[in-house]
């Protein structure tokens, strides 16, 4: 039988970074596919190969053992290769039907009108072939993520896909929803279509999928089967990485007293009844998969987002965190992921941005500005932090990954915080400028501070951290000691769900 | 601790030298200077054109002119690097003035009182337009777009639709008409209200420069959601530059009232185009997070020397709002331009 899909030897680079190289992967008709491996493995470019949305740099695909070229997202669709991504491509104000069939409508007599009640009836008509109980009138706004996700998949199908690629499907489903989702994905296996299934979850993996394909750090690991193989040979293959760079810094000796303690906090479905404590002089790794909450729990402490429920202590009193603004009077600092949206004004120059959390002292009569102290704070920052700008004036966005990262931190050193949440410190950093910020986590953690470090990078977890909390969907599933802890005991914890607690 | 201190002036100079050269040459720069060609081009060809253009009461028509005008686009300066838009200064101005009338014509008070209320009802309206912005989230064109029918009703509504004379401040006109350089200098009789703005022009711009009010007006247009995760109070700095805003547009409805000495309630609606057309005309960018002064007393110039200029060639009215409208649409299609290439 030939494969639908096959895929050789394919490779695939970004400036400075090799996402792919000689990765392999086979899909038969009817199979359900599984795609495994670790943020950052390579999944998603793979996928976006396959959907027109990169193109290849090396390599061969075959398409029913044709070679083919994915020239662009229509050009795959053309061919019956369709893609369900993370977050939905839906226009909310739209119906059902207008969706499935967004430029695609049928007309009318002159071609001048859209023919709605043609356009509702071909939507019922794949909506029945799925056998799903959803009006095509509806408007897609409304309905749940679950019948959303359902209007996606009908739109991949009206193309008469062969090939349907979903990229974590039930991160936003309930169980119930799950299982609609798992009896559709097997109504399409039997009518012959393949399905590249990308998850975290094992136990989903387990219930839906033929095969699995572990990647690892963009490099093809290997294709087991997924009844014969356990989940701990998984995990094993999805970590198996050799640690080489993964030298434990130096640690502080004794820590300080408690910093930071929260208290059965809750903040929306990704914060549920956190509870941990911090001591100064101590760096506390958050580790988890993308989306297990890590974020979610900095932004309810820092008071970006307000929690439902929970108490926070600082400094052992008892504090009421309702702002940032409250956060940082009482020396929280919060270095989001993303710096551009969250951290930096990058129009600005790096010494606005060094001082735009402690304005209030550089002003002479509480309103007029005292440059020449802002200039010779940012200065004294830039030579701290070995910032290479070509000086305080210049704008920050025309400045290095890592670079921008240094003027947030010097920005919260400048405010003088006491407790630092670092969220994913060095991404899109490059590996000279990682080691500096690492050395500069731990100076920072040896002066005393308190740090949260929430990375989904596992080496990275276990070189930085003196204690690990590790997440999954929103509430902590274990606490490690840097001595016990290992990738496979992480991966273990942050894959624990709720629903695979209660079965054990 | 030499080194230290010798490496800071080291840095210091070299980000002064930086500066300099941003600021002659930035894109920013290149704009105003730009503005400032087209502007010297447009004098040169009116008073080649026309040899009334150049004479001195012209010249200080033009300038009597632009004040108004020329104040009111400092106001929306202010909003407009922030992100938002005012819709409300014209009518605001004309609210103000009608407020003035009211104390110094309706109830007799002293005219320091009359011009206190102006200012501080343009700062009250202001800030309600602020704080619609901030804590109800409501979008500025929208918030002020309601401000701005509101307070043109207000002000037919307190005035009962008639003109308020200031026919009981005797001195209420010299606000605007005299002319304090006129009696030291009595060759350039530059009247009062062309000296508050400019001098009303120099504040702005040391406010937006140098002070900390400023400094959050760029970064709330540069980046408002990282600002507040620095832990700055977001809301309580917008509802201060709005505020701002207001109390210049109070300015503007006493230099109006006192050059035409009454209160016209019904004036003041198209006001705030042409002032958000001098700022953007000046390289103001309408996203926000950059923008100077300097560049919108340039646009003002630019706006009521083209009114003076075609009417003077005696271009018909019709036709000078076509023009009007042609050189905005070319100073945000320069804007944009500008934009693509950085």
């Amino acid at each position: 039988m030939t494969p639908l899909i096959s895929i050789q030897k394919l490779s695939k680079s970004f400036p400075g970074v090799r996402a792919l190289s000689d990765v392999q992967f086979e899909l038969m008709a009817g199979e359900v596919h599984a795609l495994m491996g670790e943020n950052g493995a390579g999944k998603s470019t793979l996928m976006k190969i396959l959907a027109g949305v990169y193109q290849k740099d090396s390599g061969e695909i075959l398409y029913n053992g044709q070679p083919v070229e994915f020239a662009s997202p229509r050009a795959s669709q053309a061919m019956g290769v369709g893609i369900i991504h993370q977050e939905l491509q839906l226009m909310n104000h739209l119906t059902v039907a207008q969706n499935i069939f967004i430029g695609r409508e049928p007309r009318g007599r002159f071609g001048l009108l859209l023919d709605e009640d043609k356009l509702n009836a071909q939507a019922a008509e794949i909506l029945a072939r799925m056998h799903l109980k959803l009006d095509p009138r509806a408007v897609v706004g409304h309905l749940t993520v679950a019948k959303q996700q359902m209007v996606e998949i009908a739109k991949a199908l009206s193309f008469d896909s062969r090939v349907l690629i979903m990229d974590e499907p039930t991160a936003a489903l309930n169980d119930a929803e799950i299982a609609e989702l798992f009896r559709i994905i097997r109504e399409l296996k039997s009518r012959g279509v393949g399905v590249v299934y990308i998850s975290h979850k094992m136990d989903e993996l387990k219930r839906i999928s033929d095969r699995v394909t572990v990647l690892r750090d963009g490099e093809y690991v290997a294709t087991v089967m997924t009844e014969t193989t356990s989940v701990e040979a998984i995990i094993r293959m999805m970590v198996g990485r050799t640690l080489t760079e993964a030298a434990p810094s130096e640690r502080s000796g004794p820590q300080g007293e408690v910093a930071l303690e929260v208290k059965n906090l809750n903040s929306g479905p990704l914060v549920r009844d956190v509870s941990f404590s911090l001591r100064k002089g101590e760096i506390l790794g958050f580790a988890g998969l993308m989306g297990a909450g890590r974020t979610e729990v900095a932004r309810a402490v820092f008071g970006a987002d307000r929690p439902t429920s929970g108490e926070i202590f600082v400094h052992g009193a008892k504090a009421s965190i309702k702002t940032p603004e409250q956060a940082v009077a009482l020396g929280i600092g919060y270095l989001s992921e993303d710096r551009k949206r969250f951290g930096l004004a990058v129009g600005m120059d790096v010494e606005s941005n060094v001082v735009m959390s402690n304005l209030q002292k550089f002003l002479s009569f509480g309103f007029f500005l005292r440059k020449l102290a802002i200039r010779e704070t940012a200065s004294r920052f830039i030579s701290l932090l070995n910032i290479r700008t070509p000086s305080p004036t210049q704008e920050v966005r025309l400045l290095s990954g890592g670079n921008q990262q240094k003027i947030v931190v010097a920005k919260w050193l400048a405010r003088d915080c006491e407790i630092l949440f670092f969220d994913e410190p060095t991404r899109g950093i490059d590996v000279g400028a990682k080691s500096e910020i690492y050395k500069l986590l731990r100076a920072l953690a040896n002066q005393g501070k308190a740090i949260v470090m929430i990375s989904s990078e596992l080496p990275e977890i276990l070189r930085m951290s003196d204690r690990i909390v590790v997440m999954c969907e929103g509430r902590i599933t274990g606490e490690l000691s840097a001595k016990d802890a290992t990738q496979e005991s992480i991966m273990h914890l942050a894959t624990l769900r709720e629903t695979t607690l209660k079965a054990a | 601790m030499t080194t230290t201190r010798s490496d800071v002036a080291t840095l210091t100079g070299e980000g002064r030298a930086t500066t300099l050269r941003a600021r002659l040459f930035g894109p920013t720069a290149l704009q105003k200077l730009l503005a400032f060609a087209s502007l010297i081009l447009l004098l040169a060809f009116f008073s080649f054109a026309s040899p009334v253009f150049m004479e001195t009461e012209n010249i200080l028509g033009i300038l009597q002119a632009t004040a108004v005008n020329g104040v009111l686009a400092v106001a929306c300066t202010f909003v407009i690097i922030t992100g938002g838009i005012d819709l409300s200064v014209g009518t605001l101005m004309t609210f103000t003035a009608v407020i003035c009338g009211v104390f110094l014509t309706y109830w007799h008070l002293p005219m320091w009182i009359g011009v206190v209320a102006a200012i501080a009802t343009g700062a009250l309206c202001g800030a309600i337009s602020g704080t619609l912005a901030a804590k109800m989230k409501i979008p500025p064109f929208i918030a002020t777009l309601g401000m701005m029918m509101l307070l043109k009703g207000l002000s037919l509504v307190v005035s009962a639709d008639k003109p308020i004379y200031f026919n009981d401040t005797e001195n209420f006109y010299m606000i605007s008409q005299d002319s304090i350089i006129g009696r030291i200098l009595p060759a350039i009789p530059v009247p009062n209200a062309v000296v508050i703005f400019f001098a009303l022009a120099i504040a702005g711009s040391i406010v937006l420069n140098r002070t900390a009010l400023g400094r959050y007006t760029f970064a709330l247009g540069s980046n408002e959601e990282a600002v507040r995760l620095s832990g700055v109070n977001v809301d309580r700095w917008k509802i201060a530059i709005y505020g701002l805003g207001g109390a210049i547009c109070g300015v503007a409805g006493l230099l109006i009232a006192s050059r035409l000495n009454s209160a016209q309630p019904a004036l003041g609606q198209g006001y705030e185009l042409e002032a958000i057309a001098a700022v953007v005309i000046g390289g103001t960018s309408l996203s926000g997070g950059s923008g100077t002064i300097l560049g919108t007393i340039i646009g003002a110039f630019i706006m009521s020397v083209l009114t003076n200029g075609l009417r003077i060639l005696s271009v018909a009215q019709e036709w000078q709002i076509v023009v009007t409208g042609l050189i905005i649409i070319l100073a945000v299609y320069a804007d944009i331009l500008r934009r693509r290439k950085s």
